[in-house]
């Protein structure tokens, strides 16, 4: 089984973001960038699969600037086996980063496309689900368990109040929630090894994609801060507060 | 509260751009390490510390090791983080592959040796020592041992100590009885009692590697009466399994101020095989070899706990909200300014990055000449590494492990009271950054060993080597303009260092107690020169970096601290040259019985 991993260089979850004073986006310049956490958890579980001889090749792929390369080289320190850069520069949507992939899909024709439910950075949440619809594959999103049947897989996802076990056939797209996995340390050996692992690099054009945005950002603006809390002094009190908010 | 997140862009910053190990990549180690390759390192050693050992830092300080029917068990979490560690290939990084090591430079496995002793000083001790005595033995020890050896410390399966130290006897060396009785032809018995052997036991490595420093039958009396024995805790079997358990034991373990997850052991020697590692008599010899990898080490531990202690610092000193700024409200909608604004607060704040950053610069210049004196395919270039090494030793052990103990003080007093108490772990650091001053040689030592030996040695060359290159920097740059501001104190102070080294020569050939009396002050005064350089070696890089657009407030950053150094803390060795040139009466004229 070939399994097609898509990878996204974020802001690293530990940066606190600042909005730019022109309000079109946040600060990137000089940020600290890490591949993004739902992303590890999907190398991971392609590793998990290979490991337990359910895989036999993974690709790491990811569409974005030069830099993006030392995404996809993170991942092949973990365990990838080659990887894909497409390069671009500017915002890619949702919308484009799909028909990407599908046109890489398209040439690799991979068995399984794991991917994060969502990038930390836009927390979209659609890739996975146009990306499935665009190739007509199963879809099994918000994944906590993958198990691996006869051309099928059972995908048990995180749903609202609770879990949801589905069977899907096979190919098909999986997106990861957090709980799906604890991703490895990259190990020294590997990181050296990964150096040699292949990287090809590729622009929307030789896909004959269209990254032209759909979507305009009005303004991006920081959330409102916390209010700070009252102490009420009794029970009767609170419930009194609550019905004047209108909460009860 | 207890934070800390690698220095990656100072880090890569020192390495590539004031070192530029890339014009290295002739030799050995360096070829595999492209920029990319060591940003890759550093960034996974990072996620490591931070997310593996600085969790169970302040756990392990509060837990502490615990010795149970003779076994030494290390606090919850350790062994796993340990696994993790050397799993990880951590442990071989900068060693031979032929013994399974990747062959990385030493000045890479410093960088990472940096971040682990940020997030978890005590634990860091552990695979230390062991890196330690990997280049021991990989230096002094015979082929048979290496094989047998070397591959489990490369893999961190076992992990080694060094045994110096016993109760009578710690500074002066020349009084270690344990003994060593020839038993066949190449094993020995030994019998003994060592103390302050740290990670002496514990419980996470298969088996632990004793260097021990002990007496031959019939040896002379002092230094030169000593042999270095390996001794391992479980015997090796000649197919590399483990045999019986040997003869040595863990008496106790010691209670102290800091590093509380590290074990400090008494450890027994009771007719324990060992075998003899480099010439008999010669065993200080081979135990120095050792040390100056484990003094560097212990050096960049004062530099890794300041980090922390300024990293938390700094957040601290922008979120907390205290006073007015002197010269008017700087928030007037809240309900007080961040106290980073305050005058003091500040002075504390740049003390700590201006010294941070600049010893980064410096032990990682002096790692970079370990690997060139070890690996550069010129005797002549290895010959100057080497010379480059053995000053600069003593004086980032020293030195380092002095302001790291200031620095992790001033963060502390950052905090307030709240440093005090021990939920933001700032008192952690500077009871975890006091024991650098004591061990791997007392700084006091360190400081007779650079006036003593190191200055003087070969008629001054080791000195010339590193005081030419600052002649031709401030000869080079005292045109430009905009340098004028670095080069100027800098070329002052390089002076007084200069003039001041040729008086504490000249009158400690006289008089011994001359150069004793000035060793500390003198150890300080080459520090902050040193220091000062490494500055404006910076400010020169930064303006660089600055005029092809580089990323503005870090470039500049760095040039407003390197103004700080200069102008704030580089003018210490004024003072400094006034107590040395005193003299040794004013520390001598007073009668023992009067003190």
């Amino acid at each position: 089984m070939k399994i097609l991993v898509p990878v996204k260089r974020v802001v690293d979850f530990n940066v606190k973001v600042r909005v730019k004073s022109d309000q079109t986006g946040v600060e990137l310049a000089n940020v600290k960038m890490s591949m993004n956490p739902f992303d590890e958890i999907a190398i991971e579980e392609a590793i998990r699969l290979k490991e337990a001889g359910k895989g036999e090749e993974i690709i790491v792929v990811s569409i974005g600037p030069v830099q993006a390369r030392e995404t996809i080289r993170t991942g092949l320190a973990m365990g990838g086996d080659r990887g894909i850069l497409v390069k671009w520069d500017a915002e890619a949507e949702p919308l484009a980063v799909a028909k990407l992939l599908k046109a890489i899909v398209d040439e690799e024709s991979p068995d399984l496309v794991i991917m994060g439910k969502q990038a930390i950075d836009d927390d979209c949440n659609q890739t996975g689900q146009m990306l499935a619809q665009m190739l007509g594959w199963a879809q099994g999103t918000f994944a906590s368990e993958i198990t691996v049947g006869d051309g099928s897989l059972n995908v048990t996802r995180e749903i609202d109040g609770g879990l949801e076990t589905i069977e899907i056939k096979m190919p098909a797209v999986v997106t990861t929630d957090l709980r799906l996995n604890e991703p490895r340390y990259a190990s020294l050996p590997n990181i050296m090894k990964a150096k040699r692992k292949e990287i090809a690099e590729k622009t929307p054009e030789d896909y004959g994609v269209d990254m032209t945005p759909r979507l305009t950002i009005l303004k991006v603006e920081e959330p409102a801060g916390r209010q700070a809390g009252i102490k009420v002094e009794s029970v009767a009190e609170l419930v009194e507060k609550l019905r004047e908010e209108g909460v009860i | 509260m207890t934070t800390y997140s690698a220095p990656l862009r100072d880090i890569s910053f020192v390495l590539h751009e004031l070192l530029d190990i890339g014009q290295f990549s002739h030799i050995a180690p360096f070829k595999a390490a492209t920029p990319t390759v060591v940003e890759a390192i550093l960034k996974a050693a990072a996620r490591l510390c931070e997310q593996v050992l600085l969790p169970i830092n302040r756990s392990g300080d509060e837990e502490g090791c615990r010795l149970e029917n003779g076994v030494v068990r290390t606090p919850s979490g350790f062994r796993e983080a340990y696994q993790t560690f050397a799993e990880g290939g951590w442990t071989s990084l900068a060693c031979d592959p032929a013994f399974g090591g990747q062959g990385l430079p030493e000045v890479v496995n410093l960088a990472v040796a940096e971040m682990a002793c940020s997030s978890n000083l005590a634990f860091y001790t552990y695979p230390a020592l062991s890196h330690a005595a990997y280049n021991l033995i990989g230096t002094h020890g015979s082929d048979e041992v290496k094989r047998a050896f070397l591959p489990r410390l490369v893999d961190g399966r076992w992990s080694a100590t060094m045994c110096l130290t016993e109760p009578h006897c710690g500074t002066d060396l020349g009084l270690i009885r344990t003994k060593a009785q020839p038993e066949s032809e190449v094993g020995y018995k030994l019998s003994g009692t060592k103390i302050f052997v740290t990670g002496g036991d514990h419980d996470l490595t298969e088996n632990i590697v004793h260097l021990v420093l002990a007496r031959l039958p019939q040896a002379p009396p002092g230094t030169t009466g000593l042999s270095l024995f390996l001794v391992p805790k479980y015997l090796v079997n000649s197919n590399g399994s483990l045999g019986p358990r040997n003869g040595v034991s863990c008496g106790s373990i010691e209670k102290k101020m800091g590093i509380n997850a590290s074990a400090t052991c008494v450890m027994n020697f009771d007719g324990a095989t060992g075998y003899l590692i480099g010439k008999k008599g010669r065993g200080l010899h081979c135990m120095l070899s050792m040390m100056d990898i484990a003094r560097l080490t212990v050096g960049l531990q004062g530099l890794g706990l300041a980090e922390t202690a300024y990293q938390r610092a700094r957040a601290y000193a922008r979120e907390r909200l205290q006073g007015r700024a002197i010269t008017g409200a700087q928030c007037p909608d809240r309900q007080a300014d961040p106290i980073i604004v305050h005058a003091d607060v500040r002075r504390m704040l740049l003390t700590m990055k201006a010294y941070n950053e600049g010893a980064r610069a410096l032990a990682y210049w002096v790692a970079l000449h370990v690997d060139l004196s070890r690996q550069h395919p010129d005797p002549e270039a290895r010959q100057e590494a080497e010379d480059l090494v053995q000053l600069m030793t003593p004086v980032v052990k020293s030195f380092f492990t002095d302001y790291g103990f200031e620095a992790t003080n001033l963060g502390l007093q950052i905090f307030g009271g709240h440093g005090y108490i021990r939920e933001h772990g700032m008192e952690q650091l500077v009871r975890d950054a006091r024991v650098g001053q004591l061990y791997e040689g007392t700084n006091g030592i360190q400081a007779l060993d650079l006036v003593r030996r190191k200055i003087v040695k070969k008629s001054g060359r080791l000195l010339r080597r590193f005081f030419d290159p600052i002649d031709r920097f401030i000869n080079e740059q005292k045109n430009y303009s905009r340098m004028r501001e670095f080069t100027l104190p800098l070329a002052q102070a390089f002076a007084k260092l200069q003039q001041v080294t040729a008086w504490v020569v000249e009158q400690g050939a006289k008089d011994p107690q001359q150069a004793a009396a000035a060793a500390s002050d003198y150890l300080r005064l080459f520090a902050l020169v040193a220091l000062g350089s490494t500055w404006a070696k910076i400010a020169k890089v930064s303006y660089a970096a600055l005029d092809n657009a580089g990323e503005k407030r870090f470039y500049e950053g760095k040039i407003i601290t390197a103004r700080f150094y200069m102008r704030r803390l580089l003018p210490q060795t004024s003072s400094l040259v006034r107590a040395i040139r005193s003299g040794s009466r004013p520390i001598m004229e007073l009668d023992a019985e009067a003190f």
